[in-house]
């Protein structure tokens, strides 16, 4: 009982560290990426490489004037914050980092490199706790009382509801090929490949379910080109406008943290997650289950890389392009995936 | 274990309705109703119902809420103006039904409790996908289908709605 809540408390601080780790990494990634490729040189005064740049941001952030604005809202605009990381830091324990085939820990085993192994409902409970991110939005810009901070907040609200339902549509087909909402199916139906060449990932036979997966989770993470709730030319900073220090802090972390998850779910359920498809790192032990895992963290850190380089390379949308695509493009695209993989199956082709 | 958790569950499920309807602001309303569906997800998990949980929380916090706060933000509504009273045979006509419905149910769940198809915590196989699955397309396929044909009427209505003024 005892190790059981151990090794499952182990797994979740490695996971939160993980997690908050990639937060400070990914904001000199994105400084340094911006600058090369706008053909500037970026922080770089700070530490080698300017590497040391996020942490004295971090120390100026924590030391600046935490200002509420007088006729806001209190409870909800310190809640706005306190949704916005929480939500962020609780999707990833239903998501598999790792194989461990049988591996044991103080006597107890590991049962997969994943915090929640029993939650059989998987991907389902990233998408409920998920979905609730846009609160953290809506009451941000409502509380603020602010009328582009308000803005901010309504585009929100319209944007998540439209394409999280071309998100969702998209991943019935990789549950309908896996047969499990268990992302550790999901991935084991990954494994292998097609006549000793094409790996078995999904990407293959359900491209078009990967794109509008990808554009989806761009849309959901509020990034580039759909973040339009911040929207700086037009709204100040949208539903940030009003957040100064360690508030403002959290919903960045936020941000960076959706964005991870945002990457792992690409990688678990289109790329194989933590396989490689020429090798079988089973018989390894422990050297090959801490090898799934930086497998997994490569792939997750190319997506995020991906996450940087549209941003820096892309225009954002019109509201009204944003809206006409989500409803238009996205959605009857997303059916077309879920009707190929039915007729695919049903063909015996998949 | 069972029993405390869905006490709580349950308490917070009712006080939070009351929150829903009594208090002024309409965010805080919204806001309340949120946590009235976790507590109804909560209380599914404990049957074994983890889909249902899953799904409640999905559609309904995730969904149809932000539409609420998406109406309410538009409209800048700040504050719930107070029914004007006066009305009581209204008020007595209300407290009436309620106790009816209430009476009701409380009839149903103790002596109608039906001797086969209940579900009781853990009386079912966890992950309940399949089973509901299965259920929607074979014995309630009527059923679902008409509710299907039922929202497509409610979208044309609500496009018809919103375009003939355009013309």
């Amino acid at each position: 009982m005892w190790v059981e809540l151990l090794v499952i408390g182990i797994k979740l601080a490695v996971v939160l560290a993980a997690l908050l780790t990639t937060v400070p990494i990914m904001v000199w990634v994105e400084r340094r990426a911006s600058a090369l490729m706008q053909d500037r040189l970026g922080p770089n005064r700070v530490g080698p490489f300017g590497l040391f740049q996020p942490v004295v941001d971090a120390v100026k952030l924590i030391t600046k004037e935490d200002l509420i604005p007088a006729n806001v809202s209190r409870f909800l605009f310190i809640l706005a914050p306190v949704v916005a990381l929480t939500v962020a830091l609780s999707t990833f324990i239903a998501v598999p980092f790792g194989n461990d085939s049988g591996l044991e820990l103080f006597g107890h085993a590991v049962r997969g490199f994943i915090v929640a192994p029993d939650l059989n409902i998987g991907i389902l409970y990233i998408f409920a706790i998920a979905s609730l991110a846009v609160y953290a939005t809506v009451l941000a810009g409502w509380s603020s009382n602010n009328k582009y901070s308000l803005y901010g907040g309504i585009r929100a609200s319209a944007q998540t509801v439209s394409y999280e339902l071309a998100m969702t549509i998209s991943v019935v087909g990789v549950l309908m090929a896996s047969e499990s909402l268990h992302l550790d199916q999901v991935v084991a139906h990954q494994s292998g490949t097609w006549l000793w060449v094409l790996p078995r990932w999904n990407v293959f036979p359900q491209l078009i379910g990967a794109i509008t997966f990808m554009v989806a989770a761009f849309a959901e993470t509020n990034r580039i080109p759909f973040d339009l709730p911040e929207a700086e030319a037009e709204l100040v900073s949208g539903y940030l406008t009003e957040y100064s220090s360690m508030k403002y802090a959290a919903f960045f972390m936020g941000e960076y943290v959706h964005m991870t998850v945002a990457s792992a779910l690409i990688t678990v359920l289109f790329f194989g997650g933590w396989t490689l498809p020429w090798v079988d790192l089973a018989f390894a032990g422990w050297l090959g289950g801490l090898l799934s895992i930086a497998i997994f963290v490569a792939k997750v850190s190319f997506f995020l890389f991906f996450f940087v380089w549209v941003r820096w390379t892309l225009p954002r949308f019109r509201f009204d392009q944003l809206m006409a695509l989500g409803w238009k493009v996205m959605i009857p695209l997303s059916v077309l995936n879920f009707l190929w993989v039915g007729i695919a199956m049903a063909a015996g082709i998949l | 274990m069972v029993p405390i958790v869905f006490a709580i569950a349950a308490f917070v499920a009712v006080v939070f309705a009351i929150v829903t309807i009594a208090h002024r602001s309409p965010v805080i309303n919204v806001l309340s109703l949120v946590v009235v569906f976790f507590a109804m997800a909560a209380i599914f998990a404990l049957l074994g119902m983890d889909f249902l949980a899953a799904i409640q929380i999905i559609v309904y916090s995730g969904a149809i809420l932000v539409l609420f706060l998406f109406v309410i933000m538009l409209l800048n509504i700040r504050s719930v103006e107070r029914l004007g009273s006066g009305r009581r045979m209204q008020a007595l006509l209300g407290a009436v039904a309620a106790a009816g419905i209430g009476a009701s149910a409380l009839i149903a769940v103790s002596l109608l409790t039906p001797t086969s198809g209940a579900v009781y915590p853990g009386s079912l196989e966890t992950g309940t996908v399949a089973p509901i699955g299965r259920a929607l397309l074979t014995t309630h396929l009527f059923a679902f289908e008409f509710i299907t044909l039922l929202l497509v009427a409610a979208i044309v209505g609500a496009v018809y709605l919103a375009r003939r003024e355009h013309r």
